[in-house]
């Protein structure tokens, strides 16, 4: 299935920090077919790093989706029985406008120019291009990790367009720790003086910064266990140790590639808004409490969670679980056994199928 | 309770669960109300109370592949233990809480018991019971830990660790004040009232506060 990015322009988005953007542009691609009711849409929405391109194969690189293992006939998010969305989300640097966009009062990219974003305002350009599709209620609003987010806070945001909401490995608010990794993230890029301040456009982008960014992150979305597995103390390329400080174990290469990778596809002014919007996501702001957040959602919840995810523990799907329960809304919860830590929800996809297909179904049937 | 023909209700068990329990517990609830079943496994009976009854099912259980396989049936389960997890519901938000053959796993009976009350307003309780006469003859006779059709385990490897009769779970609601609505005793398809701690291998408890 090859796969098209479409483009859709708004006059402009009023943005939480108060600024407004203008115009806005949105990168998205479709999955499945619209039902003549319109009732089977679903709205995938994408990690960090992610992307519009879900499913399918790109029509440029021929390159698969990032959860093609997920959507897809016959997957967890049949595109036999439903039409998927997925958007590249505000401020990043696939499509959507974010700080490498051009400024149309410089004529030259936003930069570190870019007003701060948040989740919410993420959230709030989504529900643009959702109305543009002439889609009044989301069958469900689905993602993992800032996906899961962004899940979160449509069913806060947008109570009566929400059927159901599936956040996986997610959490109602950034911790320490989470917020910690975003910033040693950025101070890699800021400390690399080809970031110059954010103004590399057109010049040479700070590729060793985002690049050791990229290893850190990595690192957190890996577990103990699955590194050791994959592995382990294994050499590069050689029998013994070299006595110097080229590549010797495999993880090193491992994690320069991904590195080296990631600066191919990704534009390290972006990290740092979309990582700031992810330390700001608090789902209780101005309420006090989840359980006051929470009061207004009308729809179904599955929440998932991963035993081996240390980045997003299990203990944060709880606290919403729970806000959940206290307030006796119709939520499902389980923590599927994984070794592979945060990446679980992209690459250990058999039982998150099993539970999301069986969800999904019943939500569907009970709703048309 | 005009439990009829016994036929009737033969067929009925066998067709839709294969418990006879779980037609009890399904005569018991009335239709469109609000139900937690504690330790749902599968969320076999969940699933035909909501498509049979239309009520609103919620389901609790611990073990992670009993969680998945009931999520994907389309019940909402948290995967959760009944010993610790309760106290996440705020009180009366169900009209029905089941603990189907589970009481007797729990560590704390009758901490699980008065929160099913709390949070329910009335629990429908079913249990193996142990007064039964071939637990008895068991140790009577052969002077070992039973091991009978509603025991089957070795006394090793049982989950089974609080054991009740009718009699017992009797005294205990009398000692709690609490109402028995209504008492069911099973033996295989039968249902009867006579000799029932004796004769009764399951007991079917509707109990309010």
């Amino acid at each position: 299935m090859i796969v098209d990015t479409q483009y859709a322009r708004f006059e402009s988005i009023a943005l939480d920090c108060g600024a407004t953007l203008a115009p806005v542009e949105v990168a998205y691609q479709t999955y499945g077919a619209l039902n003549a009711a319109r009732s089977n849409a679903i709205l995938i929405l994408h990690a960090f790093s992610g992307d519009a391109h879900a499913a399918g194969l790109s029509r440029e690189e021929g390159k698969p989706g990032w959860w093609d293992n997920m959507i897809g006939p016959g997957k967890g998010f049949d595109t036999d029985k439903y039409f998927m969305i997925c958007a590249n989300v505000l401020g990043g640097c696939r499509g959507t406008t974010g700080p490498s966009s051009v400024n149309p009062a410089t004529g030259a990219p936003y930069a570190m120019a870019f007003p701060v974003i948040t989740i919410s305002d993420m959230v709030r350009l989504q529900k643009m291009l959702i109305d543009h599709l002439g889609i009044k209620r989301l069958l469900a609003v689905t993602g993992g990790s800032m996906g899961a987010m962004q899940a979160l806070e449509w069913a806060v945001a947008y109570p009566e367009s929400v059927v159901s909401s599936i956040p996986i490995a997610g959490t109602a608010r950034h911790s320490a720790q989470q917020i910690a990794f975003n910033e040693v993230g950025r101070q890699a890029i800021m400390a690399d003086p080809d970031w110059n301040e954010g103004n590399y456009y057109g010049i040479k982008p700070p590729a060793r910064g985002l690049a050791v960014a990229r290893m850190v992150g990595h690192i957190t979305f890996m577990s103990d266990e699955s590194m050791r597995e994959k592995f382990g103390r294994r050499l590069r390329d050689k029998d013994k140790v070299g006595f110097d400080f080229s590549v010797d174990f495999e993880v090193e290469s491992y994690l320069r590639y991904r590195g080296s990778k990631f600066v191919d596809r990704f534009d390290a002014n972006s990290y740092f808004f979309i990582t700031k919007a992810m330390d700001y996501f608090d789902l209780t702001n101005g309420t006090g409490s989840l359980v006051n957040a929470l009061r207004d959602v009308k729809s179904r919840f599955l929440v998932i969670s991963f035993t081996s995810d240390w980045l997003y523990p299990s203990y944060q799907s709880l606290e919403v679980v729970n806000a959940l329960r206290a307030l006796n809304k119709d939520v499902a919860y389980c923590e599927l056994p994984s070794n592979y830590g945060h990446d679980a929800f992209l690459v250990d996809v058999g039982e998150q199928t099993e539970v999301v297909r069986g969800f999904l179904a019943s939500t569907f049937k009970a709703n048309t | 309770m005009p439990l009829t023909a016994a036929t009737r209700r033969r067929a009925f068990v066998s067709e839709i669960l294969g418990r006879s329990d779980y037609a009890i517990i399904g005569e018991l609830i009335e239709p469109g109300t609000r139900v937690l079943d504690l330790g749902c496994g599968e969320g076999e009976l969940l699933q035909w109370l909501a498509e049979n009854k239309g009520v609103e099912a919620r389901g609790i259980e611990v073990d992670p592949r009993r969680v998945q396989r009931a999520i994907a049936r389309g019940v909402s389960v948290y995967q959760g233990d009944i010993d610790q997890d309760l106290a996440g519901y705020p009180d009366q938000s169900f009209d029905y809480v089941i603990l189907s053959q589970t009481l007797q796993e729990t560590r704390r009976p009758l901490r699980v018991l008065r929160e099913m009350l709390r949070l329910g307003r009335r629990a429908i309780v079913t249990f193996p019971n142990y007064g039964h006469w071939s637990v008895r003859l068991s140790l009577l006779w052969r002077g070992r830990a039973p091991m009978t059709r509603r025991f089957p385990h070795h006394w090793y490897d049982s989950p089974n660790i609080h054991f009740t009769t009718v009699k017992d779970f009797d005294e205990l609601a009398r000692a709690e004040s609490w109402t028995v609505e209504r008492q069911i005793f099973l033996a295989g398809h039968y249902q009867g009232r006579f000799l029932a701690n004796l004769l009764a291998e399951v007991a079917v408890f509707l109990i309010k506060k």
